[in-house]
């Protein structure tokens, strides 16, 4: 019966002090927008940045060449350390903790025609491993280099995707024969799209790949350019890198503990970076998001201050015909409620609706695609029903603790 | 019915201290219409709003039908409010957003009558007080003396014994004003006990008893209009 005059009441509020009600719905509106907003894109734009991060490959170092900086068995400083395929052949045998390994062999300024487009790129001779190991998958409709194109030099190429659409346009590249450096080759395969933010030698949707086996007969190279080491899942790359330093160590007599021997970048650290930054970037946007509900609820309990002056008189008469103090707190409490409901599932519908027509702005190759994290919607939620019911509770309680008469002279 | 020994009410307004009623020994029976007289500033509202336990004395004793207030919790006094008190006040204090229908219900409402009981005690206050046509007319679409009949007809939603006016034609012209001390009089030919302050001795002339109040004391008691 109460409840029910009290939300009688509220419309009839809301009828009457329109600015007033609007304002104070908006200030929780507005919160509960901007944090679950904040939320989806803090979200969106950390997994975009991960799975960008990614695209180069997931748990995986690459090393180079270099040369040796101590002494070791009599032997002097100063040597180059290189590998060739074979090296990659005995890491592969004598590693415990490796997943995968991909030599990559690389030619620079490789002209490659199709009918009359023209173009100059790196080219890499790689193993079939490579796919899994830098996430180079093949799209719908095409392969990567296998087994036997290895064992048979064949002539065969897979493009990544810019590089397809430079050449072929809008034909159908799988299959057809292009022209490297005056050499027909086919084309087997063509990248599937994917997010890249991370290179050592440009982006692969415009390199080419071909056996490695092919690249060597064509080019004459003994040592490769770079190796691809992936770890295993349990394995962390620390002792897969050891491993390396060890096995290479000892056939080109080095001292493992010669960082400088050959480099190596762990990517696995520049995520480990990532997911960290992100970490703090999270906790950051949460920071501002309790501030901004905290301001919010301040302006709340504010306005409920104010219409608690203006009520006073009402609940002055209230009192006189005989309203009990929890019929009082009852009412502005409940009113409180409904404000911040109202005013948070507006919020909410908005947000979720200006998330779900984000797609169409096409900006999501920056920022990523927002994602609606539940947690943080509920907390928001539960923050502003706390706040909604202290601002309600405290002044109403000031209010319903006077004598009736104090309350219908202080209008 | 209404025993008051000694009964002080102090107000402090920051550092001034302020005495309203000096010790008031007053005794009204039940049917009684009392007519409360003074000055501004002599105490009417004061007292007028401890007898209708709107606020309570700072010391003294104040009984209402043999039950000493001073010892009733904040809901007790609500309950006595509710049931046993009407009020009548001269700035009306309807709820301006509710229509006459809705302000004559909240009593009811708080005292927890069911839907059906409400509606037919509505419609009966309002046709006793001559508005049965204005029922979804709301404050503002009244006139005066319709604003305070509804007043009225809200001050007997729970049957009460005792109605309290304060000076309830003061904001009505004379014609207004004389419907209204009718209204008064037939309420207290049918058994209610009625106090009701005035500056008007016209309308006190009417009372079976004045009280007259100067600086917190009673002057005179029970004197009948000359």
């Amino acid at each position: 019966m109460i409840p029910l005059m009290t939300i009688k009441q509220f419309f009839n509020d809301l009828r009457r002090q329109k600015l007033r009600s609007a304002l104070t719905m908006f200030g929780i509106f507005w919160g509960t927008c901007s944090i679950v907003l904040l939320f989806a894109f803090g979200q969106g734009i950390t997994e975009s940045q991960i799975k960008a991060q990614r695209g180069l490959g997931d748990n995986i170092a690459i090393i180079w060449p270099g040369v040796t900086s101590k002494e070791f068995r009599g032997l002097p400083t100063g040597r180059r350390i290189r590998f060739t395929e074979d090296d990659a052949r005995l890491i592969r045998s004598k590693s415990t903790t490796l997943k995968g390994i991909s030599p990559e062999y690389r030619g620079w300024n490789v002209n490659l025609r199709y009918k009359k487009q023209n173009t100059l790129r790196s080219v890499s001779g790689v193993w079939p491993e490579f796919t899994d190991l830098r996430n180079v998958i093949p799209a719908v409709g095409s392969r990567f280099i296998n087994q036997r194109d290895m064992d048979e030099k064949r002539r065969v190429i897979f493009l990544g995707n810019k590089l397809a659409e430079d050449l072929f346009e809008q034909e159908e590249a799988i299959g057809e024969s292009i022209l490297f450096n005056g050499t027909p080759f086919t084309v087997i395969g063509v990248m599937k799209e994917k997010k890249q933010n991370s290179s050592y030698n440009g982006r692969d949707n415009r390199n080419a790949f071909i056996p490695s086996t092919t690249f060597k007969a064509m080019f004459s190279r003994r040592y490769v350019n770079v190796m691809i080491i992936q770890a295993h899942p349990t394995a962390s790359m620390e002792a897969t890198k050891n491993e390396v330093y060890e096995i290479m160590g000892e056939r080109y007599k080095f001292d493992p503990s010669d960082k400088e021997a050959f480099s190596i970048w762990d990517t696995t650290k520049g995520i480990a970076f990532l997911k960290t930054f992100f970490m703090a970037f999270q906790y950051f946007l949460f920071g501002i998001g309790v501030a901004t509900l905290i301001t919010g609820g301040i302006g709340v309990s504010n306005i409920m201050n104010v219409v608690l002056e203006e009520r006073t008189k009402e609940i002055g008469i209230k009192m006189a015909l005989g309203a009990k103090k929890q019929m009082i707190l009852l009412q502005f409490v409940l009113e409180t409620l409904l404000i911040t409901a109202v005013g948070g599932i507006l919020g909410f519908v908005f947000a979720h609706a200006l998330i779900q027509v984000f797609p169409y702005f096409e900006l999501e190759e920056f920022i990523g695609t927002p994602r609606i994290n539940m947690l943080g919607s509920i907390m928001v939620v539960v923050v502003l029903g706390l706040v909604g019911l202290a601002s309600g509770y405290f002044p109403a309680r000031r209010a319903a603790n006077l004598q009736p008469v104090q309350a219908l002279k202080l209008f | 019915m209404i025993k008051m020994k000694q009964v002080v009410k102090k107000y402090t307004t920051g550092k001034v201290e302020f005495t309203a009623l000096k010790g008031i020994d007053l005794h009204i029976r039940k049917g009684e219409l009392s007519a409360v007289m003074g000055p501004s500033g002599s105490g009417k509202s004061t007292l007028m709003n401890i007898i209708g336990c709107l606020d309570v004395p700072s010391s003294g004793a104040y009984t209402l039908e043999g039950r000493d207030v001073g010892q009733l919790t904040s809901n007790d006094l609500a309950e006595i409010r509710n049931k046993k008190i009407g009020f009548v006040f001269q700035a009306f204090n309807l709820l301006p957003y509710a229509t006459a229908y809705e302000n004559v219900e909240i009593p009811l409402l708080f005292a927890g009558a069911k839907a059906k009981q409400r509606k037919e005690r509505v419609m009966e206050l309002l046709s006793r007080v001559g508005l049965a046509d204005k029922v979804a007319n709301r404050p503002t679409e009244m006139s005066g003396g319709e604003m305070q009949r509804v007043a009225i007809a809200r001050a007997l939603a729970n049957e009460p014994d005792v109605i309290l006016a304060d000076e309830p034609t003061g904001n009505l012209d004379s014609q207004s004003g004389g419907e209204i001390v009718k209204l008064f009089h037939e309420l207290w030919e049918s058994g209610k006990t009625i106090i009701i302050i005035t500056h008007d001795s016209n309308i006190a002339g009417t009372a079976e008893r004045i009280i007259k109040l100067k600086d917190g004391m009673i002057e005179s008691n029970g004197t009948r209009p000359q």
